[in-house]
């Protein structure tokens, strides 16, 4: 035993001085490419950002490319003081992110990856509900609703308590809903289960006759038998989220952009440019796969001319 | 006479069936548990899952990177956190003084064993990878685990030492040998059984704990070996915890093979562990 610790002190140690040689040098020829890109953030894009950077690891075999969750919010507080070089973002950055990132000279590329359609969804035994105005979605999520039974959303609906399901509010998803159906993000009612998986949601709303919930577009493609859609009606007729209305954009209001943001410091080392190109030229084909939406390709152009001319700051969700 | 008698025997029954209950619910729980697990992930465990790396195809999706981060990092927490923790057992219970301080020690370590993991993810966050600058290394990480368990070593290692009878150490001073011959003859080897099986609970903790790894920022997709200690890392359970939470049902059966290997590297971890012990306890008998 005592021979066993012994040996093991020595590999440790070994090891450790091995390493104090550091980074070798870095070459920029296509396979001999190494060093690393870091990334962190948003839960929802990692599958885009995993599905990208595991064909890129075909191509460039020795470039070490980590991701990581910790959040949306919680990526951008790494990256703004410089630990990561992309962080995933399933909402614009925010005035105080950007602050903070600044106060320590670090700047972005904004660039949108890919759509996601927050499908709002009801129960499949669900007979009554055909469709709902963004009104009505407002309505029911409201903070102080006075919205407790279905009849109190349409009068010939059932008297029958409604049961509603999002998620947890530190996620980007819930910031985006409630931006979007109650004008502030994280204004809404504090009355309803929350949970940040969203395979809970997905169990709660097709278990429940009178549940009423949303989460991203992934979770119901892949539920399509358990769960019903809710068309939402914005004003111009009822639309259900599908790969079409969410990439042409009729799906409104609840169809969103996702994002990667990108430090152009790091854009000097050879190997995080290449992965933002290799990104940027294959997302649209890769978000399909993991369930995501393609951007059209009008705008794919202008992402790719932000990209090159390396422009930084908030452009495309500002407008 | 007969009456209470009689009724004496009744509740004596009633224990009996509670506990028996008790033993059997949670060992029907257990099985039903494992069972479920067995159902949905046997299937998938097999080479192409343990040597792959992790893929948006659940089919070619693998464990590989999360089993040797958790076999490094295991690795790492035993050798930082096996040597400070029972040598701080040692002190408490043979050379420090029972005075108020060693009490108050004392009180704080039973209470730091209490402190949810989470908060040690935040401590590791700020002092190793900011303030050391270790980042998101191996060894930051190992840190993390070695503090997180630290208190559980100690506690159990102390108990371990409590248990030497005194009449040992009289002996060895009586034949002239000082302090730390005695513990390094007499009381260590003797007091090895206990430590084994406190090390034993905490490094099955270690294993499994995801919070603060996730604080420190583990990382989940990495698609190559750790080889040494200042690389990032994912473990096992950081790994299940993502594939349980993706839409897709196939991804789901992933993160129930995937706690089938850690089960396995846990039992065999334990095992290893048990014979150690077996071995040293036959050695010393009074």
């Amino acid at each position: 035993m005592k021979q066993f610790i012994i040996t093991l002190i020595t590999i440790t140690f070994a090891t450790l001085l091995v390493n104090c040689g550091g980074d070798s040098a870095k070459t920029s020829s296509a396979n001999t490419l190494s060093g690393t890109v870091k990334i962190d953030g948003s839960s929802t894009v990692f599958p885009i950002t995993e599905a990208v950077a595991e064909e890129f690891g075909k191509l460039y075999p020795k470039v070490r490319v980590t991701v990581g969750i910790s959040g949306t919010g919680g990526g951008f507080k790494k990256y703004s003081i410089g630990e990561t070089d992309i962080n995933d973002a399933s909402r614009p950055i925010k005035d105080k992110e950007i602050k903070k990132a600044n106060e320590n000279q670090i700047e972005f590329i904004e660039l949108p990856v890919a759509y996601d359609g927050l499908s709002v969804v009801v129960n499949k035994n669900n007979s009554w509900l055909d469709y709902l105005t963004v009104n009505e979605l407002h309505n029911i999520w409201k903070p102080g609703s006075q919205v407790h039974y279905w009849n109190d959303i349409r009068s010939n609906w059932p008297r029958k308590e409604i049961k509603l399901y999002g998620p947890g509010t530190d996620s980007g998803t819930f910031d985006y809903f409630t931006d979007a159906i109650n004008g502030k993000s994280q204004s809404c009612r504090s009355d309803f289960t929350k949970s940040e998986d969203d395979n809970v949601l997905v169990q709660g709303v097709a278990g429940d006759t009178y549940a009423l919930g949303f989460f991203g577009f992934a979770y119901y493609k892949e539920n399509t038998d358990k769960l019903k859609i809710v068309p939402i009606d914005d004003g111009n007729g009822p639309i259900s989220p599908s790969m079409e209305s969410i990439n042409n954009g009729t799906y409104s209001p609840l169809s969103r952009p996702i994002f990667i943001y990108v430090n152009p410091e790091s854009l000097k080392r050879p190997e995080v440019d290449k992965f933002v190109e290799f990104y940027l030229a294959e997302t649209y084909k890769l978000s399909e796969e993991v369930g995501y939406v393609g951007l059209p390709e009008s705008l794919t152009k202008d992402i790719q001319q932000k990209y090159k001319t390396r422009s930084t700051g908030k452009w495309y969700s500002q407008k | 006479m007969n009456d209470i008698l009689s009724r004496r025997k009744l509740k004596a029954e009633i224990f009996r069936i509670i506990a028996t209950i008790s033993t059997w619910s949670s060992i029907i729980i257990l099985i039903i548990l494992l069972g479920n697990i067995a159902w949905d992930g046997l299937s998938k465990v097999n080479w192409t899952f343990l040597n792959n790396f992790p893929s948006r195809f659940p089919h070619k999706a693998g464990i590989k990177a999360a089993i040797w981060g958790s076999i490094w990092m295991l690795a790492l927490v035993a050798i930082i956190a096996v040597p400070i923790g029972v040598s701080a057992a040692i002190y408490l219970e043979e050379y420090a003084k029972k005075n108020k301080l060693s009490r108050f020690i004392e009180i704080n370590i039973a209470n730091l064993a209490g402190v949810p993991s989470i908060i040690y993810g935040i401590l590791g966050l700020t002092i190793f990878v900011r303030f050391f600058q270790l980042d998101r290394s191996l060894l930051a990480g190992s840190l993390t685990m070695s503090l997180l368990i630290l208190p559980v070593i100690i506690m159990a290692a102390r108990e371990a030492i409590k248990a030497v009878p005194k009449s040992i150490r009289l002996g060895a001073f009586a034949v002239g040998a000082t302090r730390w011959q005695t513990i390094q003859s007499h009381v260590l080897p003797a007091a090895t059984p206990g430590i084994f099986t406190g090390v034993i609970l905490a490094m099955s903790r270690a294993i499994g704990e995801t919070a603060p790894l996730i604080m420190i920022g583990a990382l989940t997709y990495v698609a190559f070996v750790p080889e040494n200690i200042n690389d990032p890392f994912t473990t096992l359970p950081i790994q299940i915890y993502n594939w349980v939470s993706r839409p897709q049902v196939e991804f789901h059966h992933l993160a129930a093979a995937g706690i089938i290997v850690l089960l396995v590297v846990l039992l065999t971890m334990n095992a290893a562990a048990i014979l150690i012990r077996n071995r040293s306890l036959k050695k010393y008998k009074w």
